[in-house]
């Protein structure tokens, strides 16, 4: 699963990695340390990346769209230039675009993200969950990440696109790719440019059936809507199509996964859930809050000075949401998780104009997929917490969830 | 006790709408606003309270 090629980190304050394995199993120790020592890292690693780790500088980052710029939000190798992406749209709009064209991007976007409209799936994914844990029908060890929490929001989004559901692998593989390897593998190497012509030319296919059938998904609303009086450029819907791909499938399924191993490890919040059912959106919060999976970045746009460290126009900024919400100056208890915690401003989606579009879908798919389980397994534990294992960068989850079953319903 | 809603802050986080329906209503862009002229029942006052506290962005203010 970890799929970094560079050195162990020798310092966190001066070299940190958020693709080291050290990183992937357990960050929060790190990020502790730096609050009190050095809250606005820098690492020479990716040519230059700083790392705030405070509630403070990661919200004043978030809403400073004039010194950072979202054109990049994934820390790679090599960072584009000014001139090399298709400015302000971006490769994945509205995610990678800048004010003011964003707003514009993102209008379109909210309405099938909506909560209202986003209720109306709740039936499909509950049912979708039952048929996975119908799959796994009298078996007493099971995997709560491969065989449970990683199908649900890739054949969710699937749907919603209009997709063949049977694609799903494929699109595992594509976010793999561009999460994971895309980060230490240069973008211009024979493989990824190979793979990148392939998304694309799936794409193509997908849009050309749409056109030619039209349907109720969100592909043919992509076709269909309309922008300042157009319809939406090619590499707009392809782009939009990439980023619900790549941003609804890994950072949901690390959610759901992150509940379960923390259900598996906790017995008193499995017996308290099981007794409470009603704490289960204060948990579901919670859950967001302590194991929020999506860690953004930024490219600083003009030189800016932040917790008294100089930012230079073209650095990377890595924005850890999860390391905000572990800041004990903002939280209560912040190091706890708390099922019943009640006043919770956590910053799982981000904060500002780039809130995550998905929000409301990943929190119900959360809700739905821990419900469905305890529903099914009201009692169960880790196998063995020494073969739990982490995805690394900058969308953090358990990858593989070993659990025994202890009850069934 | 009388809620409100900045539109110019929210940005759709729907912690208010989830936590008080009865208060808070969304628009078809998942917007929040308060319901009516955000007049708040006594019963609901908790509810009141918690949505603002749970507010990423700040976007909810009380008068008491």
């Amino acid at each position: 699963m970890v799929t970094s090629n560079h050195p162990p980190v020798a310092d966190w304050a001066t070299d940190f990695d958020h693709t080291d394995p050290v990183w992937a199993k357990d960050p929060y120790p790190i990020w502790e340390e730096l609050r009190t020592t050095c809250p606005v890292a820098h690492s020479d690693r990716f040519g230059g990346t700083w790392l705030p780790v405070t509630h403070e500088h990661v919200a004043a980052i978030a809403y400073d769209t004039e010194h950072f710029t979202s054109r990049a939000v994934v820390v790679s190798e090599q960072r584009p230039g000014p001139d090399d992406l298709p400015a302000p749209i971006g490769v994945a709009p509205p995610i990678t675009s800048d004010p003011p064209f964003h707003n514009l991007a993102r209008r379109i976007m909210l309405p099938p993200f909506s909560p209202k409209r986003i209720e109306e799936l709740e039936p499909f994914t509950r049912q979708l969950c039952d048929d996975l844990l119908d799959a796994l029908d009298g078996r007493d060890d099971v995997d709560a990440a491969i065989e449970y929490a990683q199908h649900i929001p890739v054949r969710v989004i699937a749907k919603m696109l209009g997709f063949p559901e049977s694609d799903a692998d494929y699109f595992r593989h594509v976010i793999h790719l561009i999460l994971e390897e895309g980060v230490t593998i240069a973008a211009d190497s024979e493989e990824r440019m190979k793979e990148s012509a392939g998304v694309d030319a799936y794409f193509d296919a997908q849009i050309e059936d749409h056109r030619a059938n039209p349907r109720d998904d969100l592909t043919s609303y992509l076709l269909d809507v309309e922008l300042g009086g157009n319809k939406l450029a090619h590499e707009h819907v392809r782009g939009t199509m990439l980023l619900l791909l790549v941003a609804g499938i890994d950072t949901t399924w690390s959610a759901i996964g992150a509940a379960l191993w923390h259900l598996a490890k906790t017995p008193a919040d499995r017996a308290r859930l099981r007794a409470e059912p009603d704490l289960i959106p204060f948990a579901v919060e919670e859950m967001l809050r302590a194991y929020a999976p999506v860690t953004m970045a930024r490219l600083v746009a003009k030189d800016v000075e932040i917790g008294g460290q100089d930012l230079h126009e073209g650095d990377w900024v890595l924005l850890p949401f999860p390391a905000a919400n572990r800041d004990p100056e903002f939280f209560e208890n912040a190091d706890q998780v708390l099922i019943d915690r009640e006043e919770n401003r956590h910053s799982a989606f981000g904060l500002g104009i780039h809130r995550c579009l998905g929000s409301n879908l990943a929190r119900m798919e959360l809700r739905v997929a821990m419900q469905a389980w305890l529903d099914r397994f009201p009692d169960f534990e880790l196998t063995d917490p020494s073969t739990v294992t982490w995805a690394a960068g900058q969308v953090r989850g358990p990858r593989s969830i070993p659990v025994t079953v202890l009850a069934r319903a | 006790m009388r809620v409100s809603v900045d539109a110019t802050k929210c940005q759709g986080h729907n912690r208010c709408y989830s936590i008080a329906p009865e208060l808070f209503d969304v628009d078809d862009f998942g917007m929040a606003s308060a319901i009516g002229d955000g007049t708040v029942p006594p019963e609901l006052e908790d509810k009141a309270r918690l949505a603002k506290a749970n507010c990423p962005e700040y976007a909810i203010t009380i008068e008491e």
